[in-house]
């Protein structure tokens, strides 16, 4: 466990001094709050976060890559992988360590973003239920996001590679569901079901149900699973 | 009494057999063997592509062999990975390190990934910062430390822990002349506590610092002798390797006084009597000693001439002090 720490501890401060991760998460601010806005303009505005988890949970498609993709990739370019896999460290540790602090990362972002509530209960009187749901949604979509950004991270020594194959696999996880009316029957039923998009539309109603929240944590146990054996391969291949 | 006699493979740390590494359809080695001893400086000397690099990664555990077993401490290298990475401390060829972590920050965070307990990383990292000369860079980031440096934060973090056995590939690659002396140094003092495991491509460096020399070419180990022998090959003496069919006692003086032959060793192989026969460069006494043999009337089984591929070797090998 101190193993666990001590490889997400050194990843948060890398998050924390790096510029990079802070050029990610102010993009990432302005484009969801450009969404919180966007409600306001409206002639009969609406005191809810509705437009603003639509537009988090659209841009945690190149978010959650943004911030994995170097957690691996680049010890294997560098070869600190090398010294990193001859310490007596279990490849799990490394995975849940690195994950962790992109977590941890992600969870201080989207606490940023607290203050559009905030400004609702001051000026309005909002519902807070879809509120607090909504950012549990958030941050179990944003957990199994950036899982699937570790296991491409995993696979490849290129940053870019492993920013764009889990860009795309979010991509068609979160976008899939619009193409389930195409197909009929099983396939429809199957393709809405996977679909990260259809299970993050209740939290955003307000409804918390414990189907949704099993899905996004089975998905993040699945992916980190992935890339705790991606990571064993590399020693037998 | 004799339960007691000492068998050789109780001092042996590292224990090599069979060891194949194929990438690919490419074998990097193929059936490599040998043993270090306990407190043992063991070097392996090898032009570029040799497969050291393959045989070090093997033995830290980063990758398994296609074929053969290794056990360190008496733990198997692949079974037991996490026992045998415990015991050692090992320094890649390329010296790889995080570039945007200060150096102490850096020792602590490998210390803590050896299990090391807090108070011990603390005393340690101030110990091998000044064992390592780094006292004036420890609080500056490594990226902008020059290579002879970063060498030193590697070999720093390589001992930080205190490993029974350390690993080293090319140690002295690539930094100035004077850091190359107090790196050789350095590791011939750490030699005198723990077993060591270095690779170089030159010769009078793996000479200066090594107890046992093993040569490795395309992958096979083709000489294991401590340096002073090998100088001594290199100066231009070559070896035959003789079995006669006779006593001993008798045909090594008779072997000695053959004129051009400077040293003759027996050894007793399974039932076989084997004879090292050294002689000057450039004389081929394989008609004479033949002639000998027969004529005192034992039998020639066997006469090879050894050391001759060595010498293509010793030629791609840097003999000369990289400067």
């Amino acid at each position: 466990m101190r193993t666990v720490q001590a490889v997400a501890w050194k990843e948060i401060q890398v998050y924390f001094s790096n510029p990079m991760a802070y050029i990610v998460g102010l993009i990432y601010l302005a484009v969801t709050g450009f969404f919180f806005v966007l409600d306001l303009g409206n002639p009969f505005p609406e005191a809810s976060l509705t437009d603003f988890f639509q537009g988090a949970t659209i841009m945690m498609v190149l978010l959650a890559p943004a911030l994995t993709m170097r957690l691996l990739s680049e010890e294997q370019k560098l070869g600190t992988i090398e010294l990193l896999l001859t310490s007596p460290v279990r490849d799990w540790e490394v995975v849940i360590g690195k994950y962790s602090a992109s977590l941890v990362f992600l969870i201080s972002l989207l606490a940023m973003t607290l203050y559009y509530p905030l400004l609702l209960f001051l000026f309005a009187n909002p519902d807070p239920g879809p509120i607090y749901s909504g950012y549990l949604g958030l941050i179990l979509y944003g957990a199994a996001a950036l899982s699937i950004g570790i296991l491409t991270s995993t696979l490849t020594s290129n940053q870019i590679v492993a920013f764009i194959v889990s860009a795309g696999i979010l991509l068609l996880l979160f976008f899939g569901a619009n193409g389930a009316d195409v197909v009929e029957g099983i396939w429809s039923t199957l393709i809405t079901e996977v679909s990260m998009s259809s299970h993050f539309a209740d939290f955003d109603r307000g409804v918390v149900d414990t189907k949704h929240i099993v899905y996004f944590l089975s998905a993040t146990a699945f992916f980190l699973f992935l890339s705790i054996r991606a990571l064993e391969s590399r020693r037998w291949r | 009494m004799a339960e007691t006699a000492t068998h050789p493979e109780q001092d042996l740390m590292i224990q090599a057999s069979g060891l194949t590494h194929y990438y690919g359809p490419y074998p990097a080695i193929e059936d490599v063997n040998f043993g270090v001893r306990k407190g043992e400086i063991l070097g392996f000397l090898g032009p570029n592509g040799a497969g050291k690099t393959t045989t070090m990664r093997i033995l830290t555990g980063y990758m398994p062999p296609t074929q053969g077993q290794v056990t360190l401490g008496g733990f198997d290298v692949v079974e037991q990975s996490l026992e045998v990475r415990r015991r050692i401390g090992y320094l890649p060829e390329t010296v790889p390190l995080y570039t945007e972590m200060p150096v102490t920050g850096y020792l602590k965070y490998m210390g803590t990934l050896r299990g090391m307990p807090a108070r011990r990383i603390k005393q340690r990292v101030t110990e091998v910062i000044e064992l390592c000369r780094l006292e004036d860079y420890f609080k500056t980031t490594i990226g902008k430390l020059s290579k002879g440096y970063r060498q030193r934060v590697g070999i720093a973090q390589a001992i930080l822990h205190e490993p029974d056995v350390l690993v080293m590939d090319e140690p002295t690659i690539g930094i100035d002349p004077i850091q190359v002396v107090e790196t050789r140094r350095l590791i011939q003092d750490l030699g005198k506590q723990q077993t060591v495991v270095l690779s170089s491509h030159i010769l009078p460096e793996v000479s200066m610092i090594c107890e046992r020399v093993l040569i490795i070419h395309h992958g096979h180990i083709v000489a294991e002798d401590t340096p002073e022998n090998l100088a001594q090959r290199l100066q231009g003496v070559e070896q035959l390797q003789v079995e006669i069919g006779g006593p001993p006692s008798e045909v090594l003086p008779i072997l000695r006084s053959v004129p051009g032959v400077s040293q003759v060793t027996h050894r007793h192989q399974q039932d076989r009597e084997i004879y090292q026969v050294r002689v000057q460069e450039g004389t081929d006494l394989r008609e004479e000693i033949s002639r000998v043999v027969v004529s005192n009337g034992w039998s020639l089984l066997s006469m090879q001439m050894m050391g001759m591929s060595l010498e293509d070797i010793f030629l791609r090998l840097t003999t000369e002090e990289e400067t």
